[in-house]
């Protein structure tokens, strides 16, 4: 908009902070307790437009807490580097549509590598490019492992995840905590 | 690409690296480098098509103008800023990237990015997968509906287009209208449950930008502009991106 000098009269912000916020607030009352015997581990990626490019380390610390509140803090294993030093996955500038798809899995392998390299059963990418890239690294080097939006775990550990709102979860929570299961299609 | 040793010519032309430091605040910083190599280090993009940050940023500041424009490395670097991050000096090599993106012709850009830009700009969505106004009302408010139905718990739950006043404007990306609806019902869920008072955009509510990642300035601006005219119509305060 600054590029453009175009006018507005509203503030940009990302939901990130806005989840934490919540929480914070008690609007949001997750909990970590679906996860207490199950200890699914999970890491994150911190997307390179959101963090590194608009809001710094701050809005990485709202996103993990964020993780950590709906996960369990002993089942947040943090990715190498991170925050606003994190790596790229390739999904980001155009690269899903540019055609160059061998170069970009290439790209991604170091990101490939990072996930796996933390032990966790799953990849939380709160970004769509990043969700499209880190979901086809993981077919594509052999991790099979999920890669799912924030949103999903939030209203998982509220409860109110539907049978049919689990599309990226995979086989080990699609039967967990399932809010009217009776309406599974 | 730059085999073999690179012959300087004689007298200084006006190279391409001399107009983009004249857009970029600093210049970019682009005369800057002290070729420590910190950018290519920690860069994913460090040895697609043979090339790497800082081999592209001294090809450009030796006027090798036609080897970077040919190269496709520019539609590789993903421009995450990880290089200006890193460098002692914070040179701005991502804008450089933007700006060699603009070089081709329109129609030589990646077929990909150019459809996705070009659907954008169809209709007032700004949906890079075309959908319409008419289409997004129409799944949103099938979707609300039934899950009110199904989750009598959320039986007052909206999900407001074009709502006047609301505090926040959420963008939406197209992904979940057109392929997959029952995704867009979690963070339904979650503004409910925090009382917030929201809306999306009949206009501009698709949250991608493809006209942008086409290095195509006039139609990203006419992009954003389509966005940010609905927000600033309705009087939302906040401009919420969200995942």
């Amino acid at each position: 908009m600054k590029k453009f000098n175009l006018e507005h009269n509203f503030e940009i912000k990302n939901i990130y902070e806005y989840y934490a916020t919540w929480i914070r607030e008690g609007k949001l009352k997750v909990n970590s307790d679906w996860n207490k015997d199950l200890k699914i581990k999970f890491t994150v990626q911190d997307p390179c437009q959101i963090v590194r490019k608009s809001y710094g380390d701050a809005i990485a610390e709202d996103l993990r807490f964020v993780v950590k509140s709906v996960v369990g803090e002993e089942n947040f294993i943090d990715m190498q580097p991170n925050r606003s030093n994190n790596y790229c996955c390739g999904g980001g500038g155009g690269f899903l549509q540019s055609g160059f798809k061998e170069d970009r899995l290439e790209f991604g392998r170091i990101k490939d590598e990072q996930i796996k390299a933390t032990g966790a059963d799953y990849c939380i990418a709160g970004c769509h490019n990043c969700h499209a890239q880190i979901h086809e690294l993981s077919e594509h080097y052999g991790g099979n492992y999920p890669v799912v939006h924030m949103w999903t775990l939030i209203c998982l550990s509220l409860g109110i995840l539907g049978p049919n709102e689990r599309e990226y979860l995979g086989d080990d929570l699609k039967e967990v905590n399932v809010f009217h299961p009776e309406t599974a299609m | 690409m730059a085999d073999g040793v690179v012959k300087l010519g004689g007298k200084k032309q006006s190279i391409f690296i001399d107009k983009v430091k004249e857009i970029l605040p600093e210049g970019g910083n682009l005369n800057l480098c002290l070729t420590c190599g910190a950018c290519s280090s920690g860069c994913p993009a460090t040895g697609l098509d043979g090339m790497d940050p800082r081999k592209f940023l001294r090809m450009a500041a030796f006027g090798m103008d036609e080897e970077i424009k040919k190269s496709d490395w520019p539609w590789m670097c993903t421009m995450c800023q990880r290089c200006v991050y890193v460098c002692p000096m914070k040179i701005d090599i991502p804008q450089l990237v933007y700006n060699v993106r603009a070089l081709r012709p329109r129609e030589d850009r990646p077929k990909g990015i150019l459809g996705s830009c070009d659907m954008a700009l169809r209709n007032e969505s700004t949906s890079a997968m075309g959908a319409s106004p008419d289409d997004f009302i129409f799944v949103v408010g099938d979707v609300l509906e039934e899950y009110r139905e199904a989750q009598p718990e959320f039986a007052d739950m909206q999900a407001p287009i074009d709502k006047e006043g609301a505090e926040f404007f959420l963008n939406q990306n197209s992904r979940e209208p057109v392929t997959e609806p029952d995704e867009m019902v979690p963070l339904w869920k979650i503004l409910h449950l925090a009382g917030v008072d929201w809306t999306y955009g009949s206009h501009g509510w698709a949250g991608e930008n493809y006209c942008m990642f086409l290095s195509d300035n006039e139609a990203w601006e006419h992009i954003t502009r389509t966005t940010v005219n609905q927000a600033n119509k309705l009087g939302s305060k906040i401009f919420l991106n969200t995942e």
